[in-house]
């Protein structure tokens, strides 16, 4: 069954055409990873899922649970369920990194329906989640990203997106600027949310981070377009192949 | 992001713009020696009183209008405002006060009433010209804590009005010190005994209400030595057409180890976003500091169509400290030209500045600041950091610090940053699932915080929600 459906979406940001008609179904509970060169629209691709203001949709539909999401802001999106970790994550001063994870989640919680979690609750969990992916105490105080290196930003995504519990994650780039024990922590941070129900798109240049968090298919994203797809082990192929040997858009 | 929806966020409801119906009596508009007299005759005052007032008129006269601020307004007429307006009724006691008034204040979020006092704040409210009601005098007095009126002050405590009045602002400082200094009208003194902790935060809330009426308060702070208190003025009017004159004088004392704290919330009516109506506020605040002596001055400016205002610390006392930490917002088409003067003259003085600036829609903000090191300051010690935050492309930010060091060896730190609220920080909030003006509000903050953390912690809630409500709807 597919939850997330992309339907020949064309795209632009400024005067350039990036996504040109790409189609993409993302099946429940299962791990896809996009695959392709610098350039071929993956950073994109991801943003015009979670309607960023640069990008333009010219053509086409993407459907969350059968329903049209495109003429929704991005915070309705986000409290729908699809999350994005974010390739750099900003930092804004001043906030600390727990009133704003607090208020996020408060704001899914009402969305859903549910009460609001106090201060002492909310922290408490915080805190927990915080240690069993190797942050620091202090980072839950600290204003939101301020100062943290690469690992501890990557990290704090993951934090996020724990305490948030969306339904479709978007991983854009989450390897990158991570050493090997960043790497394996994020990377268990993101297996412990594997469960058969909730739905990932990892976007990624390298393989490297498909060691970690194993795949079940493999789109191959080329100029715009999903050139290609397969299983795990087309990873290997490509690997030694590099993108020219994966062929004609189909 | 598209920029109607940002301004949408930024030009929130301005909602203290109510109107007081109460009878007033008000002189007609124009400014002679007559009404100055007038003025004098209606607070009872004493002679010496008004032959201050009319020296002071007469070099008014012969000054003129400051125009180095950043400030574009079009010229004030001082024949075409009312110097002196009060409700009719002249309350003896709180029985006596027009329950409108006490229902306004009350509106204000400031109970008059004995039942309903603020905890730990005592309040002075003044209304156009005359203060309406003191709060917990008499037990402020148990500990000869002097908390009333300036006119009360002038009648009842001559000697010390005579002794500090014009010490730290002269009479003749600039063109709208000394306009104030001829008709002013009401404002607050407090007078703290040596060694005494004021055991409450004392607070003066004005209301401009009268159409056509120039607020002209004087405030007058002295803490004796080895005392603290800690001091806060608030401030609010009706929405209306035409501009209105605000020309406040305030002067703070702290004698060898003594500290005052001042913070300030102001929310004048700012204007429409064509820059029609508004209040103008051009205000002269100082304070010297004696041996260990301490003044610290917070501000929250978020009101007013033009701002130009600059309280400053005179540390002539070895090892005194001044602080300004300060908050402007400029949305509408308001302007505001703010900042201060640390005059270091005594050895091992320290100053800190830290000023935030936030400016959106048509607003304009500008720092101006003046960091003096005399030839004896030795050991003299400045930080200063004026951090800017532009919400959409049409409003401006400038900085205009000043430094001037006759001691080689002063040390002055100074940073600036203008930043821009970023499309990335306000699309990562949303994208966590926080509403676009809860997410403008949360950066805001975060920019704020340094300063909000230096206010007393009613006001900094009051602080915050106010800064939430002059944005509103100008981001989106």
């Amino acid at each position: 069954m597919s939850i997330l459906e992309i339907k020949n979406i064309k795209a632009t940001i400024g005067e350039k055409n990036i996504l040109k008609g790409l189609n993409l179904s993302l099946e429940k509970g299962k791990v896809h990873a996009i695959m392709g060169p610098n350039g071929a629209g993956k950073s994109t691709l991801s943003k015009t899922i979670v309607g960023h203001y640069d990008v333009e949709v010219t053509e086409g539909d993407i459907l969350l649970r059968g329903k049209s999401i495109l003429g929704m802001e991005p915070e309705e999106r986000a409290l729908e369920g699809i999350f994005l970790s974010f390739q750099h994550p900003v930092e804004i001063p001043g906030v600390s990194n727990a009133y704003f994870l607090r208020t996020a989640v408060n704001a899914k919680r009402v969305h859903e329906g549910k009460e609001e979690l106090n201060a002492a609750e909310f922290l408490r969990e915080m805190k927990q989640t915080a240690q069993e992916l190797g942050m620091k105490p202090e980072m839950i105080s600290r204003s939101l990203n301020e100062g943290f290196s690469g690992g501890e930003k990557k990290r704090n995504e993951i934090l996020q997106m724990q305490m948030l519990q969306p339904d479709v994650i978007l991983l854009d780039e989450i390897d990158s600027g991570l050493d090997i024990d960043a790497l394996r922590a994020v990377s268990e941070g993101i297996n412990a949310m594997k469960d058969g129900e909730r739905t990932f798109l990892v976007i990624t240049h390298y393989s490297r981070i498909l060691d970690y968090i194993e795949p079940d298919y493999i789109h191959v994203l080329k100029d715009g377009q999903i050139v290609h797809t397969g299983g795990p082990e087309l990873v290997a192929q490509l690997e030694d192949e590099g993108y020219e040997s994966i062929g004609a858009a189909g | 992001m598209a920029q109607e929806e940002l301004n949408q966020a930024v030009s929130g409801e301005y909602a203290l713009g109510f109107e007081i119906d109460i009878e007033q009596d008000t002189v007609p508009p124009g400014l002679d020696e007559g009404v100055i007299a007038f003025i004098s005759q209606k607070k009872d005052e004493p002679q010496w009183m008004l032959d201050l007032r009319l020296k002071a008129f007469a070099k008014w006269q012969q000054m003129e209008e400051p125009h180095w601020g950043h400030l574009d307004y079009t010229p004030i007429d001082y024949q075409s405002i009312s110097y002196f307006s009060a409700p009719k009724q002249a309350p003896e006691s709180l029985e006596e006060v027009d329950p409108k008034i006490l229902e306004a204040y009350s509106k204000l979020g400031i109970p008059l009433e004995e039942q309903k006092q603020l905890q730990g704040i005592a309040v002075d409210a003044v209304v156009d010209s005359v203060s309406v009601k003191t709060t917990f005098s008499k037990e402020l007095e148990a500990k000869g804590i002097i908390f009333c009126s300036i006119s009360e002050a002038i009648r009842d405590y001559p000697e010390l009005i005579q002794k500090y009045m014009f010490s730290v602002v002269p009479m003749t400082d600039n063109y709208f010190a000394a306009l104030n200094s001829a008709v002013f009208t009401d404002g607050t003194f407090v007078y703290i005994p040596p060694n005494t902790r004021c055991p409450m935060e004392l607070s003066t809330y004005f209301r401009i209400n009268a159409l056509n009426t120039g607020q002209f308060e004087r405030t007058l702070i002295v803490a004796d030595k080895g005392s603290y208190v800690s001091y806060n003025e608030g401030c609010s009017a009706p929405t209306r057409d035409d501009n209105q004159l605000h020309a406040a004088v305030v002067e703070l004392i702290a004698m060898d180890d003594a500290e005052i704290k001042y913070s300030t919330i102001q929310n004048w009516y700012p204007g429409d976003e064509n820059g029609k109506g508004g209040i103008y506020n051009f205000v002269t605040k100082r304070g010297i500091c004696e041996t260990n002596a301490k003044i610290s001055w917070t501000q929250v400016e978020t009101g007013s169509a033009i701002t130009w205002k600059y309280p400053s610390c005179i540390l002539k006392g070895d090892n005194s400290v001044g602080e300004f930490y300060s908050v402007a917002v400029t949305t509408l088409a308001q302007q505001a030209d703010t900042g201060t003067k640390m005059i270091h003259l005594g050895k091992n003085t320290t100053s800190t500045i830290i000023s935030k600036g936030i400016s959106a829609m048509k607003g304009q903000n500008t720092y101006r600041g003046l960091v003096k090191i005399g030839a004896h300051a030795e050991g003299a010690r400045n930080y200063s950091e004026c951090d800017s935050l532009l919400i959409g492309d049409q409003c401006e930010a400038h900085t205009f610090p000043y430094l001037e060091s006759k001691d080689p060896h002063g040390q002055v730190e100074h940073e600036a940053t203008t930043s821009k609220i970023s499309d990335e920080q306000l699309f990562y909030l949303r994208q966590r699932g926080i509403g676009e003006e809860d997410a403008v509000s949360m950066i805001v903050h975060g920019f704020c915080k340094d300063v909000f953390t230096q206010l007393p912690m009613e006001y900094a809630v009051e602080a915050k929600a106010l800064l939430e409500l002059t944005l509103e709807g100008s981001v989106g």
